[in-house]
């Protein structure tokens, strides 16, 4: 089944706006038939398009500059800022390029007197509500409304300057901060959450110049059904929306000798955080990194992968056991298919909107969080540090981590597990502090005694990364062969489809998995919650009867699309770094989980009871809360 | 709210998604329904109506906030709308509302102490040629002056 | 209900409020084709009573040709703009004209279903007009088989509007009909292409759809001989504010200003508003301007301020008007009224530069082209007319001042 994600899916988003349904569906499958183009001139320019081409999207493709500030690639048109309005000849108000679909031979004219009027004075009218601190505001130098202040030669406010915040900031929630005072009401977040998430938190409220957005009888973000998934974050124009950020404590953490700070990284801040520093995405940074995160002074710096392929180890054996249920003591109470539960996004939603799912989710815990319990047993006893003087910092590209962090159960080493969840933007925002440009220093290699990981554990960053990790495991324990796909990539895996389902046989299986011989291993990937929820609505339907195993990431894209990566974000740019992520994946020396040599280490020496032993769920599983979607 | 009240308000919003449809285009006569009844739409009822149509809250809220005859904070008993645009204005208005306010002791916007009125002020009427105009819990009064407007207010329980 | 509308009717013109008996128009409908009816309106030039004035046989015609299982008739009795109380009339003492039309125009369109979107102010109409409705599908003139016609049915519903006057706009009304926010769409695609829940719509004004049975009845010909060539036929007119006898005219297109002051006993004019709040305030050197929609256009709304009056305090009630009344959703219409509200109470207050009474002027110009509906494109016209045509007074104690 093919449904894609990657863009609105208009027949079942109902509240795609009218204006966007009608000449999308119409557009003709064949364009070279009579009315299957149409030309307009733009600018005196002639140009070709097919039938029913915004004026936005017929300029981008000839490269004719108009400036836009809600409309956004990834969410449907909303046509409410008004700054990307042309002057098409007969019309007496001028247009909206971003949602006028060209049907009929027109002339337009994007930059007439009454244009460039027009959209100075609405920049003009942003700037005279916008509560702008630019000096101390985390967008500075990334911010639209200050780009298009720039763009138009903005010297003064000629509609003055608001001088007082309008609205209180939000800080209750461990992930998102809200500031509506900045808002510019592009309606991005609400069509994001709503239309892109399917999470529905965020709305306009109130009407006329008393607009703002804000949730469920305006009550704080941590008291509604938030996920955390922070993807409005990410496609916010200013910093109304910005996410919780620690580094002044992390700083402070750095700064104490007593402290000992250890950082584990993930592979999709690693893939992105180039953007921050201005190379254009798709490069990896994973050496530099390490080598600037010791510079600014953090004690350790370890691998994320490591646990991920802790990770699939556990995930995998809880799978392996959970069809032992099944097929072997035809036990039929047991769960399938399993969800990974490695999405701290993903796991708020099912705890808040299928909360009767629960059981179906893995126990294992996400890489990050099975890393700070290792850190503050193992590792404190290895290295011989107090783990009280521990602090460990994740660097993820994750908004939803925050929270998780700070989830109560998350405090099985005896203290914090993980101290601080940071995002690749904070990390950057850190790296430029230290007064060091990333791109151009020495690589090095991550500390032991948790070392480089396999390859499988870091194509966690994309969609389908998790299964095809798992699988390259599952399958070669249960057949003691690689998985057969050519060079170990499991292609159905990969893509950015929304919801993928393939299956692999597993035939001729080892002793002890005989139960598995000539057993089709079903599998479905899908990635955003708007496909989640899908899947889940399959689930209730009984259409997932036969599928063994889920992966769901909350986020568009899988983690590189995360609520904690660099901003601006687009189908493009998520591709680029899936591109990233398995460039450097498919260098690497180990390439599977399980034939990760610190991991044998740990089993042999640490968690001696196996994968799902006693030690192993007392420090690496967990459980999780049902919450509902009722807000008291 | 009691467990009680709570589950009569689920059967009349039941009561209404039956009679209206349970698609999103029956929102607004559903609020209605649940708005003259209660006069108001509390965080129950809006997460009901939300249930039972399948949308968020949060736009059931946002369609409340937008429009200025739903309510979701609880208000008086009778809700009293006094003309404010240039022709009612013109024709009297403001000695009414100075009237008005001194009679009941509160302004526009806020709710007597029995809450038995809240005053509130709204735009055309659609009653200009017969101004100032009043509307009361949706009865219209026209041609209103101090006198009468206070009267008329004294005598809505 | 203490409403009193024997008074108000205070003209009865040739048209509207001429004699027509209920059902009649229909059953000559029916005897017809659709072309038949879409020529008649053509002669007849009949355009949108609501004010925007775009030619009805146009409209009727580009959605009876849209290829859709489903097609809708909305009538649009959101009558908000201050000073119009047409409508109410035309729905309280006529409603047999405004659903006959309906009817009319479904059978045109080839639509089965009709909404009234009444206004949440109206409410206390809402049991006569049910009342009227179920009494016209008592005698088959709604429901099934219309007066006998295989094959045509046509239903009328009534919904309430809930206190927003952006829901008078066409796009925002369907919004409000589809449960949403009353927030206008974007446009291309239009209504009659995409409308309420996708489908072909008209969206007409309780007036337009008034004078169609008249038209069908005594046809176009006849409506063409009132009003000038580009504004056919005659309009009801809600006249209120100084003068001596307020209440709904009918006159023709045409008739000028100090025509229409004379009619109403009108003296010691100073301004006439025409439109309403989003319409021009003219001086008294204007007043043999008329009343059309090449001229002075309007959707019934005369307002008639005397001597006596403040044109600044007339000026800041429309601008309060506008900021209440704004959806929010496009930035120069929500952040530009407000500008435009605070530049008239510093005027009051005596504090302000003519430089900034001319930006001000300059970002009413772009309101004018850049917002996304009827709302924000006229609610600069009152602040350009008035400061304009009233300089002196407004500005006089300025000059004194310095």
């Amino acid at each position: 089944m093919k449904e894609t994600g990657d863009e609105m899916s208009y027949k079942d988003n109902p509240r795609i706006p009218v204006s966007q349904q009608q000449f999308t569906v119409e557009k003709p499958s064949d364009i070279t038939t009579i009315g299957g183009t149409v030309t307009v001139h733009i600018n005196e320019k002639k140009i070709k398009v097919p039938f029913g081409t915004t004026i936005l999207e017929a300029c981008r493709q000839n490269q004719i500059h108009i400036p836009t500030l809600c409309h956004h690639p990834d969410l449907c048109i909303a046509g409410n800022c008004r700054i990307c309005v042309v002057d098409v000849e007969g019309m007496k108000t001028l247009q909206a390029s971003c949602s006028y679909p060209i049907t009929s031979p027109l002339k337009i004219h994007t930059t007439t007197p009454m244009v460039r009027k027009a959209r100075r004075h609405i920049i003009d009218l942003l700037l005279s509500e916008h509560y702008g601190e630019c000096y101390s505001c985390f967008r500075n130098g990334n911010c639209e409304l200050q780009a298009l202040a720039k763009e138009y030669g903005v010297d003064g406010y000629t509609f003055g300057h608001i001088t007082e915040p309008k609205y209180r900031v939000d800080r209750s929630s461990a992930a998102v901060v809200r500031d509506m005072s900045k808002c510019v009401l592009c309606k991005r977040c609400v069509r994001t959450c709503i239309d892109l998430q399917e999470v529905g938190v965020l709305e306009a409220i109130d009407r006329g110049y008393d607009t703002h957005i804000g949730t469920f009888l305006d009550k704080p973000l941590a008291d509604v059904i938030c996920i955390n998934c922070g993807q409005c974050i990410n496609r916010c124009p200013t910093a109304a929306l910005r996410a919780n950020d620690p580094s002044d404590e992390i700083w402070e953490a750095i700064d104490d000798p007593q402290k000992h700070v250890v950082i584990q990284t993930a592979p999709s801040p690693r893939a992105a955080i180039g953007e921050e520093f201005g190379i254009e995405p798709g490069h990896s940074f994973t050496g530099e990194l390490n080598t600037a995160l010791r510079r600014i002074g953090f004690d350790r710096v370890f691998d994320t992968n490591f646990t991920a392929d802790l990770t699939i180890i556990e995930e995998g054996t809880e799978l392996l056991n959970r069809l032992k249920k099944l097929l072997v003591d035809k036990d039929t109470s047991v769960k399938l298919p399993q969800f990974t539960s490695c999405s701290p996004g993903w796991v708020k939603f099912i705890e808040h909107f299928y909360p009767e799912y629960l059981d179906y989710l893995s126990t294992a815990k996400s890489p990050q969080q099975m890393f700070g319990a290792l850190i503050k047993t193992f590792y404190a006893k290895e290295a011989g540090i107090d783990p009280a003087n521990i602090v460990t910092v994740a660097l993820m590209p994750c908004s939803a981590k925050k929270f998780e962090c700070n989830r109560p159960e998350m405090v099985n080493s005896g203290f914090k597990d993980v101290d601080y969840g940071l995002t690749t933007r904070e990390m950057a925002k850190m790296i430029r502090e230290a007064g060091i440009y990333l791109p151009e220093i020495p690589r090095s290699t991550f500390d032991d005694p948790f070392g480089d990981a396999s390859g499988a554990g870091l194509i966690f960053g994309a969609t389908g990364g998790v299964m095809e990790a798992a699988l390259r495991t599952v399958y070669e324990l249960v057949t003691g062969r690689p998985v057969p796909f050519e060079n170990l990539n499991i292609s159905p895996c990969r893509g950015f489809d929304g919801i993928k389902q393939a299956s692999v046989k597993l035939t001729d299986c080892k002793k002890g998995y005989d139960f598995l011989n000539n057993v089709e291993l079903k599998f479905v990937v899908a990635h955003g919650t708007a496909n989640a929820k899908k899947v889940m609505e399959m689930l209730n339907r009984g259409e997932l009867d036969d599928v063994h195993f889920v992966e769901i990431m909350a986020c568009p894209g899988g983690c590189l699309g995360g609520g904690g990566q660099p901003i601006p974000t687009s189908l493009e740019i998520r591709k680029l770094r899936a591109k990233a992520i398995y460039e450097e994946e498919a260098n690497l020396p180990i390439r599977k989980s399980h034939e990760n040599p610190h991991i044998k280490y740990i089993y042999e020496n640490f968690l001696t009871d196996g994968p799902c032993g006693k030690l192993s769920h007392q420090l690496l599983h967990t459980h999780y809360t049902k919450r509902g979607k009722f807000i008291a | 709210m009691l467990i009680m009240e709570k589950n009569s308000l689920s059967e009349e919003i039941q009561e209404l998604v039956n009679e209206y449809g349970n698609d999103r285009s029956a929102l607004l006569q559903i609020l209605q329904g649940i708005q003259k009844k209660h006069k108001y739409i509390s965080d129950f009822a809006q997460q009901e109506v939300a249930r039972l149509l399948d949308i968020h809250p949060v736009e059931v809220y946002s369609v409340i906030t937008f429009y200025s005859f739903l309510k979701s904070k609880q208000r008086g008993r009778n809700i009293a709308r006094l003309c404010k645009t240039i022709s009612c204005d013109l024709q009297g208005r403001e000695d009414v509302e100075e009237a008005i306010k001194r009679e009941l002791g509160i302004s526009f916007g806020e709710t007597t102490k029995d809450n038995r009125i809240t005053l509130e002020f709204t735009n055309c009427l659609g009653m200009c040629d017969q101004g100032p105009a009043m509307i009361i819990n949706e009865r219209v009064y026209t041609k209103l002056d101090p006198e009468k407007a206070v009267k008329i207010l004294n005598a809505i329980k | 209900m203490e409403t009193l509308l024997e008074n108000t009717k205070k003209r009865k013109g040739p048209v509207l409020f001429s004699e027509y008996k209920q059902g009649d128009a229909i059953r000559k409908v029916l005897k017809n084709k659709r072309e038949f009816i879409l020529q008649e309106l053509k002669t007849s030039g009949l355009k949108g009573r609501g004010g925007a004035g775009f030619p009805t046989s146009t409209k009727w015609m580009l959605t009876a040709t849209a290829n859709a299982e489903k097609k809708y008739v909305i009538c649009n009795a959101d009558e908000g703009e201050p000073g119009t109380f047409k409508d109410r009339v035309l729905l309280l003492e006529y409603p047999e004209l405004v659903f006959d039309g309906m009817v009319i125009a479904g059978y045109t369109i080839g639509a089965k279903y009709g909404i009234v979107y009444l206004r949440g102010e109206y409410g206390y109409m809402l049991k006569s007009l049910e009342g009227f409705l179920e009494q016209m599908r008592k005698d088959n003139l709604i429901g099934k088989n219309i007066t006998g016609k295989e094959n045509f049915d046509f239903d009328i519903s009534i919904r309430l509007g809930s206190g927003a006057y952006v829901c008078g706009e066409e796009t925002a009304l369907i919004e409000s009909l589809e449960g949403y926010r009353g927030e206008p769409r974007n446009r291309p695609p239009y209504p009659v292409n995409t409308g309420y829940k996708g489908c072909p719509t008209i969206v007409n004004n309780v007036e337009t759809l008034a004078s169609v049975p008249h038209i069908i009845i005594k046809g176009g010909e006849w409506f063409k001989k009132y009003g000038t060539d580009k504004s056919t036929g005659s309009k009801l007119f809600s006249v209120s504010g100084d003068c001596e006898k307020p209440g709904v005219y009918e006159l023709p297109w045409g008739t000028t200003i100090n025509e229409l002051l004379k009619i109403v006993g009108a003296e010691n004019v100073k301004a006439v508003q025409i439109g309403g709040a989003s319409g021009v305030c003219l001086p008294k050197e204007q007043f043999n301007r008329q009343l059309a929609y090449e001229d002075a256009a309007t959707g019934g709304s005369v307002m008639i301020f005397n001597e006596k009056r403040n044109m600044l305090k007339v000026l800041k009630n429309f601008l309060e008007f506008f900021v209440e009344e704004s959806c929010g959703q496009c930035t120069p219409c929500r952040i530009g009224n407000v500008r435009l509200l605070e530049g008239v109470e510093k005027i009051e207050k005596n504090e302000i530069t003519f430089a900034y009474i001319n930006s001000l002027k300059e970002l009413g110009k772009t309101m004018q082209v850049a917002c996304k509906c009827g709302l924000g494109q006229t609610s600069p016209n009152s602040f350009i007319t008035i400061l304009e045509n009233f300089k002196k007074e407004i500005f006089k104690y300025e000059r004194n001042g310095r």
